[in-house]
């Protein structure tokens, strides 16, 4: 019992971590689910951290409260964001998410109240491993109770054949605008989260390369496979430190394994316990 | 005022231009977005900064950084695109290993060169002569880099218009199958296409590096997403919307730094972007790809 | 029954369809006919909301469904098939019947799919193969039985046996005739004029987006006008 207890203190950053990195991986795989590449997820988790920052250190509120109301912050950005996206397609979606993320890390680089590109800090760190394993825990059930439904089965079809999906009478728009909003409230989650486990925050850390890295965690565990994100984000995560022997070379050997695994498994790591067709059970 | 904004936008948006036409010829040859593009962007600053270093004349060390980018891309496709054109891997995968090469080019950088940003020590780059011309003032390392930029992309539009590799590529852009079934060689056509397109971003390397007289790790990380914004308003896989995207950020940011927006510039460039993907998502010059290069 | 009245499409500033009527009758199947590129895609494309009407109505019975999106007028009771097998092929075939049965409030039971996949004539089907490794008949087939799994009142085939063999044509009669006995309205395209012959009541024959004819297929295929639309593209397959 001990050395659990040792371990954890030695490591409970990197677990923590490992957390809020799984949730991000799961609100990017809703949206990859339905087959829309809406690489908004590091902008939506920079909106939800800096209204729960800003609601805790600016007006004291509770944390608990600012995490739902920064949640639903980023879910209402996320539904209005796919109004003027609802055309685009493909790597035409990917390039105006991710410049949507560009104006959200400029607007938070000059605002007074984000604390411009210094960011705030100063954040009280209330939110305790067990607060985020059990967020981790609330949104994998619910994203596996809607594996149940309908919804699920709209949006696997607006995965696989957007045109035949509107011939069977699925709304793709609002599969599409709903599916962006739980990507969005979920990013939210692990944004909020994230607020309030580092001492502070800044426009940075929710830019692109935040936004690469989720992305590299979702397709190495299998574009459409939460619990390959979720593993993909937590291999990914632990990666540095087991090869922090490593030294020097830690950075190459990250990326020679990222492409030996993409190269070599491009169905990502589902691919391996994968077998046959993806059932949808409603 | 304005006219000089205009020339420093002119000047910014040569390079923003060379950069952007590697981008979208990938892109109009193969449908992949090459995130590992920005990082021989970089790789070639650092090539050119070694080669004046070891007192290599300035314009050939200039040429050499930009082949060896070329050698880079080729490399790039070999190990990142190749072996997944074979299975038929679709957009995406191709995408998360370009930024693995990325990864591996940027640790490869930090490893011969550290961290430290670097300058070029040859031929009085901080002291050029400032040019006037009527309302607007240039040095002449401005109007070299600028002439060098414009060179570049005239001579591919060349090679695209008037060579048989141009047609090869322009055709294998077109309809690749096609392309084959009438024997282009597919996977050579397509190795001239990454050294040209990365020969053409490394340039763009070694011009910024000389621009502001600084190699740095990070100086691809502005302009790699820029040069996302500029392809989509050019329309991706056109080059002449490229280049004439280019220069319409280029005037973008510098008309933005007249205006007192400075700080909001990237939002800009974005916000413009975002707009044109909404009101036409096929930019300036569309889909026609390379077909009219 | 789905009522066609005065139908005009235009794709940039050409007439794709200009003034079409047409009735399908519950418990009938109508043949539309015609050479390439005279319309009849076009015709179903519009019917089922994929593109727009620049003139005239579309109804099913009495409720007006031109103007409104496709997923509407699929849950109306509009159901078809494509030209081009527009499966959800990564799926398993049971997956795909029941995203035919997307917009019916109950899950299909298990005796259903096996009723669904009788009616279409695949009854020997795995439900959990991939629905793109079956045998492209049977692909064919499964896109039919996904649309009947949406109960729908009209069922649009948009060239159903492209690609068969006589044998596997010949069966399809068959399975036509079953279908619009059971009540639904069924409009058949096809070039095949064996299989329109032998499935049809009537026929309309559409030419550079006009209807130029209309009756039996012996009528229709014996019309001066019809023998010389198909003149450059080989009379005798209305032989």
């Amino acid at each position: 019992m001990n050395a659990l207890a040792d371990f954890y203190a030695r490591h409970s950053q990197l677990i923590d971590q490992i957390g809020i990195n799984a949730v991000l991986a799961l609100s990017l795989s809703v949206s990859l689910q339905a087959g829309q590449l809406a690489l908004a997820q590091a902008a939506f988790m920079g909106i939800a951290a800096y209204v729960s920052a800003i609601l805790t250190l600016n007006y004291h509120w509770p944390t608990a409260a600012t995490i739902l109301v920064a949640v639903i912050a980023a879910a209402v950005v996320g539904a209005a964001l796919a109004y003027p996206v609802r055309r685009l397609r493909g790597v035409f979606l990917a390039i105006a998410t991710i410049g949507f993320g560009e104006i959200v890390r400029v607007i938070a680089n000059n605002l007074g109240v984000t604390g411009g590109a210094e960011g705030m800090s100063g954040l009280p760190q209330d939110a305790n491993t067990l607060a985020i394993y059990a967020s981790l825990a609330v949104v994998a059930l619910v994203l596996f109770l809607l594996s149940r439904t309908k919804f699920a089965l709209a949006v696997a079809l607006v995965r696989e054949d957007e045109h035949a999906a509107r011939g069977v009478g699925v709304d793709v728009g609002t599969v599409r605008t709903l599916s962006l909003a739980l990507g969005g409230a979920i990013a939210g989650l692990a944004g909020a989260l994230y607020a309030h486990s580092s001492a502070f925050i800044t426009p940075n850390d929710f830019g692109f390369e935040r936004m690469e890295q989720i992305l590299v965690w979702c397709v190495i565990g299998g574009v459409t496979s939460p619990v390959g994100a979720v593993l993909g984000a937590a291999g990914l995560s632990v990666l540095p430190e087991l090869i922090r022997f490593l030294a020097d070379y830690r950075e190459i050997t990250n990326g020679i394994i990222l492409l030996l695994v993409i190269v070599f498994v491009p169905g990502g790591l589902a691919s391996l316990w994968r077998r046959g067709p993806v059932r949808v059970r409603v | 005022m304005v006219a000089q904004q205009l020339l420093n936008g002119l000047f910014l948006g040569a390079v923003y231009a060379l950069f952007a036409v590697g981008y979208t010829l990938v892109f109009g040859v193969l449908d992949i977005l090459n995130l590992a593009h920005a990082a021989i962007f970089t790789a070639s600053a650092f090539v050119a900064f070694s080669l004046a270093a070891a007192g290599v004349p300035l314009p050939l060390a200039f040429l050499g950084a930009a082949a060896v980018g070329g050698i880079l891309g080729i490399l790039l496709d070999r190990v990142a695109f190749a072996p997944l054109r074979r299975r038929n891997a679709g957009t995406l995968v191709p995408l998360i290993s370009s930024i693995g090469v990325a990864i591996i080019i940027g640790a490869v950088l930090r490893g011969i060169y550290g961290v430290d940003e670097k300058h070029f020590t040859t031929g009085g780059l901080d002291t050029a002569p400032a040019i006037h011309l009527g309302p607007v003032t240039f040095t002449a390392v401005e109007l070299t880099i600028f002439v060098a930029a414009v060179a570049l992309m005239v001579v591919l539009s060349w090679v695209l218009r008037a060579t048989t590799l141009g047609r090869r590529i322009r055709a294998v852009a077109a309809d690749r199958i096609a392309a084959a079934l009438l024997g282009v060689d597919l996977e050579r056509t397509i190795a001239a296409t990454f050294f040209i397109a990365s020969s053409l971003g490394g340039a763009a390397g070694v011009l910024t590096g000389l621009e502001y007289n600084s190699v740095t790790l990070d100086m691809g990380s502005p302009i790699e997403l820029k040069g996302l914004a500029i392809i989509i308003l050019g329309g991706m896989g056109s080059v002449t919307g490229a280049v004439i995207g280019g220069f319409i950020i280029g005037a973008v940011e510098t008309l933005s730094i007249a205006a007192g927006l400075s700080e909001w510039r990237d939002a800009i460039t974005f916000g413009v972007m975002f707009v044109i993907l909404v009101a036409r998502p096929s930019g300036l010059f569309g889909k026609r790809a390379l077909r009219q290069a | 029954m789905l009522t066609l009245e005065n139908v005009g499409v235009r794709y940039g500033g050409v007439d794709a369809l200009r003034d079409v009527s047409l009735v399908v009758e519950r418990g009938r199947v109508l043949g539309l006919i015609g050479p390439n590129g005279a319309g009849k895609t076009t015709l179903v494309n519009a019917t089922t909301g994929l593109a727009p009407l620049a003139s005239g109505s579309v109804r099913l019975d009495d409720l007006r469904i031109d103007g409104l999106p496709a997923h509407r007028i699929a849950r109306a009771g509009v159901a078809r098939t494509y030209q081009n097998i527009r499966l959800f092929g990564a799926l398993d075939v049971h997956a795909n019947l029941a995203a035919g049965a997307f917009a019916r409030p109950q899950r299909l039971h298990d005796d259903e799919i096996r009723s669904l996949l009788e009616r279409a004539g695949i009854a020997n089907v795995d439900p959990a193969a991939q629905a793109s490794s079956l045998a492209y008949g049977d692909q064919r087939r499964l896109e039919i039985a996904r649309a009947l799994a949406a109960a729908p009142s009209v069922l649009m085939l948009d060239e159903p046996a492209a690609g068969m063999n006589p044998s596997e044509t010949v069966r399809l009669v068959d399975t036509f005739r079953a279908i619009a006995a059971s009540g639904i309205a069924v409009l058949l395209i096809e070039h095949d004029m064996t299989l329109v012959r032998a499935a049809c009541d009537a026929v309309v024959v559409l030419n550079f987006g006009e209807v130029i004819a209309r009756g039996t297929p012996s009528d229709v295929a014996r019309d001066p006008v019809v023998v010389e639309a198909y003149l450059g593209t080989g009379a005798e397959a209305l032989a």
